[in-house]
């Protein structure tokens, strides 16, 4: 299903692309060929900034396009709504249309004598469903009872299922929707986090606490203390949330499905619907972003696999773009912070408390408030985390969840002490610098060169030219801000099982059930398949987003990138131990006595470490052994020794723009410096952290989900009304990925990089508008009327 | 979306036929507006007579020295017709600022008229609204409204009129020509538009049965002096939380004659002599234009979340009076504000 060959023939321009090609053509032309005949396959590297080419040996570091780049944007690539089977059902989502209560009664008779309407499904009307918690636990859910749709008459968030109607066709299904009526009987309800800040309940410690913060921050020289403020976001991911069921006869179905995690989904509706594992398969070969909505499996699966049985036909459900607004979003949060510093600028106290919030039903939190003891030094840290209930659907994981949110209100109190310092704020950090993560065990990290961060993304930006002073730089009507901030992430890791399939000629199938949520996972996979089993890149054809295939866990957490490339060493690996086991077969095999660590996969050879000139090409070793292909299927997990923290950097700076007198805002220049260890493909990298920054910026200036509290009801569930930022708000941009070798996270050194690139860039901004207005706002977004108050 | 008829009109006669024959019948043009409330549910049109084909697209002089614009004419063309760029280079600026590239090649001069406001109570047909639904209350006016009016409102409505290119129009003393079952009529551009009162469901005084087939522009075009600001809560696409329109006649430093309109703060794009008269015969200066915004602004009033309006629109003013009087209009492309 989602396989993957580099398909694409050559364009002019794109420098990578062809160089990559040209090592494949070498190669590619001779086919199934004695060894000594080979071509040495010579990518040629692209260096980011200047765009001079250099050899290389290496497809790993080498900016490479993405394989799949030319079907996506030639159509070729389908999407969870656009795989077609003869007499598909369409179905529409009938949403509540108020925040809490109970359904008294659905009238659905109006709908059912549309011409076309097969059926309308409600929670009276439906095939079974799991009638335990435990059954709708998917992998990632939180503590708590998770939502059932089509369950029962209790209406739990605005936007609520329902009803389904199915139909023959689309519009069909729409019509009908709007013909059925729902009596409701209405409750109190409540969505607005401020009048339950009260009602808020501590969790669990987040972190242990060290010291006596209250204490240090009484006695401290120079104190600092805000609350800051985030609202409500939500992710908007260009592809719609869809589903398509085909019945496959039998009682068997293929979901295809949008998600972040196709064996998550598989496990969750053989749970919901008590169905055998193989009778369910899930695929997901593209996903058009998710950013953390499609971690958990969401409710147009189960509609759609349960309208599907219901009909025993194939069914399809696209939610649309208002009704994606009933998902997950980012909580809302309430910050606090309190920071007590020496004159001469060393932090001796920090206290991070935080209030977010979730629905009544699920307990959804991750940590805001640690990552502000672990990012600088300070003897005594504290940190308090509440959860308040509102009647919305349970939120979850967005795009750097805590760190994105907890990172923008330290990094904003951080500014405000260098403030109260006099100090610049850069000079602040340096002194606040922590090279060990006191939060677990005062360990140091596997690697952190945060610090180069900071001097080549300074150096870049121009910093050193700042006045300290706000208000101090003006361009014609425009007062010019200069902000900084600090970002961080986790180096996760997970455990991941990875087939490859290689056959004589030297192609190899590379297979995983992780997903690629637009990152560019295909390429990366690739690359590294190529170089650990020395083959040119087009050589190899990448599986993945089924839930057939080996074993992976949802991709998110910035984890799949590490996890997925070491799992292809792993079990490359094991595919040159047994081709050096044939090869040992080969009458005066140069490999009789060798090791296994003696040999490397060249060239499309066994060649030995100690002696180039000793090597047996892969097809000579499979006549030998009398195989045309080999296959093998390996799990790798990561263990962690306890003694390091493993985390990713940057350094963010940027300058806005403020027209004094109407407090229209630019952001006219970013400098982002990351240090996420080994960068695979610095070309996907660099446009992850680009597209980070711009998320960054949407956070900063634009980004709020408006809830009117009295209907409970979002009121922008829209992308006319919720604003991101568009063309003319997006100015010069920069990337700087810091030199970061890492030889204890994993073995190839990889630390992920897909949430740091948003983290940190909210606070740049703020503090830069604060540098240039001397307003410190600290509820975002920033719109221009917070600057005029 | 209800399932409804379709046809085309063959002429102008036919059209007006047409919707006098269905009470719940509607024109459509670019579609960019009335689909998407069809999408809602706010529009329910029983019959879509499709308009496009009319010969209604032309641009071109008339005898009094003005320009004609035909309603079917697309806002793109509208505004890169060299005679409106060479000489209403106002209403060009303004109707670039709407919306996107996409959209204004859609979207055509008689629809932008009649485009419906952005209230997103009058979106969601699940809670109350006068204006779609009349006698069922106003959710904006306690509840969230950041972008409503601040002028000119009733207990009754705070919408806003949501067009760009009508608050240039307006500057300009434009001309809407319509026509209808007793033939054609003009009705002046300040009249077309309505304020809310009591009857907030109709925002305009065209008849039912009416059909608009032109915009004319007057002779005079203030190409020389002008500018169309607009600011928003993102640099481009989107609404306005405040415009001005300004032109003004020069006589070295002074004003011979001002016009000044505003959008995004009322039910129609607002104009008032009184800040006009502040402003004509008078040397341009900051004291002028600030005494001229705080006339255009003398009766304006806040809800909740949109007092900061009246402070934005003031200043709004004088640096668009600013900009006009320099010579120094607002680009549309490079969003540095001028
Ligand atoms: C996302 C988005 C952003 C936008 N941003 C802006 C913005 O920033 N500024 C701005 O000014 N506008 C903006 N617009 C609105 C846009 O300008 C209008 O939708 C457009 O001008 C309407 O023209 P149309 O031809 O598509 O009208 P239609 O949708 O076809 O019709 C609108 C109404 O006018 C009636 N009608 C059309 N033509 C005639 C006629 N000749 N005689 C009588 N009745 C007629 C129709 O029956 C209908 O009721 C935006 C729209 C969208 C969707
Ligand atoms: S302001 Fe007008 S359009 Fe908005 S809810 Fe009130 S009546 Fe409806």
């Amino acid at each position: 299903m989602a396989q993957f060959t580099a398909p694409c023939p050559p364009r002019e321009g794109d420098i990578s692309r062809r160089s990559v090609l040209q090592g494949a053509v070498a190669l590619g032309a001779l086919g199934p060929v004695r060894a000594a005949d080979v071509v040495p396959h010579a990518a040629i590297a692209v260096d980011h900034k200047s765009q001079v080419s250099k050899p290389m040996t290496s497809y790993i570091g080498t900016a490479t396009s993405r394989i799949d780049g030319h079907a996506k944007v030639t159509g070729g690539a389908k999407y969870a709504a656009e795989f077609n089977v003869p007499g598909l059902v369409h179905a529409f989502v009938v949403a509540s249309t108020i925040a809490k209560g109970r359904i008294l009664r659905i009238d659905a008779s109006e709908a059912l004598r549309v011409e076309g309407v097969i059926d309308v499904l409600t929670h009276e009307k439906r095939p079974r469903m799991a009638d335990t918690d435990q059954a709708y636990k998917d992998d990632v859910a939180p503590e708590g009872t998770p939502f059932r749709p089509l369950y029962d008459g209790r209406i739990l968030f605005n936007g609520q299922p329902v009803a389904l109607v199915l139909a023959e066709r689309w519009e069909i299904a729409r019509l009908a929707a709007s013909l059925v009526h729902v009596e409701y009987e209405q409750e109190a309800h409540v969505t607005d986090p401020y009048r339950q800040r009260e009602a808020a309940f501590v969790l669990p410690e987040p972190a242990k606490s060290r010291g006596n913060a209250a204490e240090a921050f009484a006695a401290a020289d120079v104190r600092h203390q805000g609350e800051y403020h985030v609202p409500i976001e939500h992710h908007n991911p260009m592809e719609p949330f869809a589903s398509t069921v085909t019945w496959d006869g039998g009682g068997k179905l293929t979901v295809y499905d949008k998600t972040q995690g196709v064996q998550n989904v598989q496990r969750y509706v053989c749970s919901i619907f008590d169905m055998n594992p193989d009778d369910v398969r899930v695929v997901s070969p593209f996903v058009g972003g998710a950013f953390g909505s499609g971690l958990r499996p969401q409710y147009q699966v189960v509609l759609a696999v349960l309208a599907a049985r219901a009909l025993e036909r194939s069914v399809r459900l696209v939610l649309t773009r208002q009704q994606m607004y009933s998902l997950g979003y980012r909580p809302a949060m309430i910050q606090r912070i309190e920071l007590g510093a020496t004159t001469g600028g060393t932090l001796n106290a920090i206290t991070h408390d935080a209030i977010t919030v979730t629905s009544q039903y699920e307990d959804f939190y991750r940590n805001e408030t640690t990552w502000s003891g672990l990012l600088y030094k300070s003897a005594n840290a504290q940190y308090t985390h509440k959860l308040t209930r509102l009647d919305l659907p349970t939120s979850c994981d967005m795009r750097g969840p805590s760190a994105t949110t907890g990172v923008y209100a330290l990094e904003s109190a951080m500014d405000e002490l260098a403030v109260a310092l006099s100090l610049d704020p850069l000079e602040l950090r340096l002194r606040c610098y922590s090279d060990r993560d006191q939060n677990n065990g005062d360990v140091p990290f596997s690697s952190k060169n945060l610090r180069e961060c900071y001097r080549q993304g300074a150096e870049m930006f121009g910093w050193e030219k700042r006045n300290r002073e706000p208000r101090s730089m003006r361009d014609g009507s425009e007062l010019v801000g200069w902000g900084m901030a600090t970002g961080v992430w986790e180096a996760l890791q997970v455990p991941i099982t990875v087939r490859i399939k290689l056959t004589a000629n030297g192609h190899a199938e590379v297979a995983c059930a992780t997903s690629d949520i637009g990152t560019g996972t295909y390429t990366i996979m690739a690359q590294v398949a190529a170089d650990a089993l020395g083959l040119p890149l087009d050589n190899i054809s990448i599986k993945l987003g089924d839930s057939t295939l080996p074993q992976s866990p949802v991709e998110g957490g910035s984890w799949i990138a590490a996890s997925v490339s070491n799992g292809i060493v792993t079990t490359s690996n094991a595919i040159r131990e047994e081709l050096l086991r044939l090869a040992k077969r080969v009458p005066d095999s140069p490999f009789a006595n060798a090791t296994s660590d003696e040999v490397a996969l060249a060239d499309g050879r066994l060649v030995s470490r100690l002696d180039a000139s000793r090597a047996i090409s892969i097809a000579d070793v499979m006549r030998v052994g009398a195989v045309d292909r080999i296959e093998q299927e390996k799990s790798t997990s990561f263990a962690n020794d306890g003694k390091h923290a493993h985390n990713a950097h940057s350094a963010l700076f940027a300058e806005v723009k403020v027209d004094e007198q109407l407090s229209v805002i630019r952001v006219t220049r970013i400098v982002s410096a990351v240090a996420a260890g080994r960068i695979l493909n610095p070309k996907t990298a660099h446009s992850q952290v680009m597209g980070g920054v711009v998320w960054g910026i949407g956070m900063a200036l634009h980004e709020e989900t408006l809830i009117d509290h009295k209907f409970g009801r979002i009121m922008n569930a829209n992308i006319a009304e919720y604003h991101v930022p568009v063309n003319a708000d997006v100015h010069d941009i920069k990337v700087i990925f810091v030199e970061e070798q890492d030889h204890i996270v994993n073995p190839l050194g990889i630390k992920g990089l897909g949430e740091i690139g948003l983290v940190g860039v909210a606070a740049a901004i703020a503090n830069a508008i604060y540098h240039a207005t001397g307003k410190r706002v600290r509820d975002l977004p920033i719109t221009l009327d917070k600057l005029q108050r | 979306m209800i399932n409804f008829h379709y046809s085309r009109a063959s002429d102008v006669a036919d059209a007006v036929q047409q919707i006098r024959a269905d009470p719940a019948a509607k024109f459509i043009a670019g579609g960019t507006n009335l689909l998407d409330l069809m999408k809602e549910d706010v529009e329910r049109p029983s019959l879509l007579i499709d308009i496009t084909r009319l010969p209604l697209k032309t641009v071109g002089e008339t005898a009094g020295g003005g320009v004609r614009i035909g309603a079917l004419v697309p806002n793109s063309d509208f505004s890169y017709h060299p005679l409106i760029e060479q000489r209403y280079p106002v209403v060009s600026s303004a109707i670039r600022a709407g919306a996107s590239q996409q959209l204004r090649n859609m979207a055509s001069t008689g629809g932008n008229l009649l485009q419906r406001t952005r209230c997103a109570y009058f979106y969601d047909t699940v809670t109350p609204c006068n204006k779609r639904t009349p006698g069922s209350g106003c959710s904006a006016i306690n509840g969230i409204n950041r972008g409503h009016a601040i002028l000119g409102t009733s207990e009754a409505c705070i919408a806003t009129h949501p067009s760009d290119m009508c608050v240039a129009l307006l500057a300009l003393e434009a001309t809407v020509h319509v026509a209808g079952p007793k033939g054609e009529r003009a009705i002046a551009i300040a009249d077309f538009h309505r304020l809310p009162g009591d009857t907030p469901q109709r925002d305009t005084n065209l008849d039912r049965d009416e059909i608009i087939i032109a915009i004319e522009l007057p002779a005079q075009g203030f190409a020389k002096n002008y500018t169309y600001l607009k600011i928003r809560d993102r640099l481009s696409y989107a609404f306005a939380l405040v415009s001005v329109a300004v032109g003004l006649e020069m006589d070295g430093g002074t004003i011979r004659q001002a016009r000044l309109a505003l959008g995004g703060v009322a039910h129609k794009p607002w104009r008032d002599f009184a800040a006009e008269a502040a402003l004509n015969g008078q040397v341009a200066s900051p004291e002028t234009f600030r005494r001229a915004a705080d006339v255009l602004l003398r009766d304006a009033k806040g809800f909740a979340h949109n007092t900061f309006k009246i402070e934005l629109a003031r200043q709004a003013a004088m640096r668009a009076l600013t900009q006009a009087a320099n010579g120094t209009p607002q680009s549309q492309s490079n969003k540095k504000i001028a």
